[in-house]
C-alpha cells in the first residue's frame, strides 16, 4: 500500500495524503519538475492532462489544460509560491478560462507538497490541499474522476466518530 | 456530475460549531424537541432554538410533527453528502499516487537499479 495515510476535514474542507515510494526524494520530484512525466499522472486515463507552460520558480505561472472523453478540455493553472527542490512546493490553484487567463470568479485554492526520505530509497510525499468552497470541490472532481469508479459513500457514523474521538 | 445540492457551503459552516455536530449527532435516533435538546447545553433555549434552525436552514435537521410535539431530526442523507465530497477528492489522489508509483517504477526496471 502506498499511500499511508489519510486526513480529511469536511469542515475546512481540506485533505491530507501521505504516500511512501521506494526512490529518492530527487526521483520524486522529478514527477512533479519534469512536465512529460507530470502528465502521466496528473490525469486519469479518461482525463489525460497537457501542461503548456511549466516553470516551478516563485512567482511563475503553471498552465494545463484536460482533455475529456466528450473532447472537453477544462484548464487550470498554478500560481507557484514557494519551491525547495527536492523537498517542497507550495502553489495557488485555480481555474482559466478557454483562453488561458484564471477566472477570477472562483476563488484560488491551496496545494502544499512535502517530500522527505524516511530511510534510505524510501521517500515519503504529503499532500495537503486546501479548498476555498465546495463548487471548487465539485470542478477539481469534475475534472479528474476516474470513469466506472466505485464512489466511496462516507458513513454518518464516520464523522460522528471522529468527532467522538477527538474529544 | 451534479452531487452537491446548492447550499453546500451552508452546510459546512453548520457543521463547523461542537454544539451544533452534538446536536446532529444526538437527532440521529432520539426524539426530542428544541426544549428538550436545550436542558442538554449549559446554554439558553433561545440559543439551543437559533443552533436548530441554523441547522435547519443548511438541511441537516429536519422538524417532524408527532402528535402535539415538533422533534427535531437529523438529515442522514445530508451530511452524508458533505463526506462523499472528500471520499471522492481521496479516491482521485489515489489514482494519481498509483500512477506516480508505476512511473518510479518503470524508470527503476530501465536504469536497472
Amino acid at each position: 500500500m502506498t499511500v499511508t495515510a489519510v486526513r480529511k476535514d469536511p469542515h475546512t474542507l481540506s485533505m491530507t495524503l501521505d504516500a511512501e515510494f521506494d526512490a529518492s526524494p530527487d526521483r520524486v520530484w522529478q514527477l512533479w519538475s519534469d512536465p512529460r512525466q507530470l502528465e502521466r499522472w496528473w490525469g486519469p486515463p479518461t482525463y489525460p492532462a497537457t501542461f503548456t507552460k511549466h516553470d516551478l520558480k516563485p512567482g511563475a505561472r503553471v498552465e494545463y489544460h484536460m482533455t475529456g472523453p466528450e473532447g472537453d478540455q477544462p484548464r487550470g493553472y498554478w500560481d507557484v509560491q514557494e519551491v525547495d527542490p527536492p523537498h517542497s512546493l507550495v502553489v495557488r490553484d485555480g481555474f482559466a478560462d478557454d483562453d488561458g487567463s484564471p477566472n477570477t470568479e472562483m476563488p484560488e485554492g491551496e496545494m502544499r507538497v512535502t517530500i522527505e526520505e524516511i530511510s534510505p530509497g524510501r521517500t515519503r510525499m504529503s499532500i495537503a490541499s486546501f479548498f476555498p468552497n465546495t463548487e471548487a470541490m465539485e470542478q477539481v472532481l469534475a475534472m479528474g474522476q476516474e470513469e466506472g469508479l466505485t464512489q466511496a459513500v462516507g458513513q454518518i457514523e464516520t464523522i460522528l466518530d471522529e468527532e467522538g474521538a477527538a474529544r | 456530475m451534479q452531487i452537491a445540492p446548492p447550499d453546500f457551503d451552508r452546510m459546512f459552516g453548520a457543521l463547523a460549531d461542537h454544539t451544533r455536530r452534538d446536536i446532529v449527532r444526538r437527532a440521529i435516533d432520539s426524539e426530542e424537541g428544541v426544549a428538550e435538546l436545550a436542558s442538554h447545553y449549559p446554554m439558553s433555549f433561545a440559543a439551543v432554538q437559533k443552533h436548530v434552525a441554523i441547522l435547519e436552514r443548511a438541511g441537516l435537521v429536519t422538524k417532524h410533527r408527532i402528535g402535539r410535539r415538533k422533534v427535531v431530526r437529523t438529515n442522514v442523507e445530508g451530511l452524508r453528502m458533505a463526506r462523499r465530497l472528500l471520499d471522492q477528492y481521496e479516491e482521485l489522489w489515489r489514482g494519481r499516487i498509483d500512477r506516480m508509483t508505476q512511473l518510479v517504477n518503470e524508470y527503476t526496471r530501465e536504469s536497472g537499479q
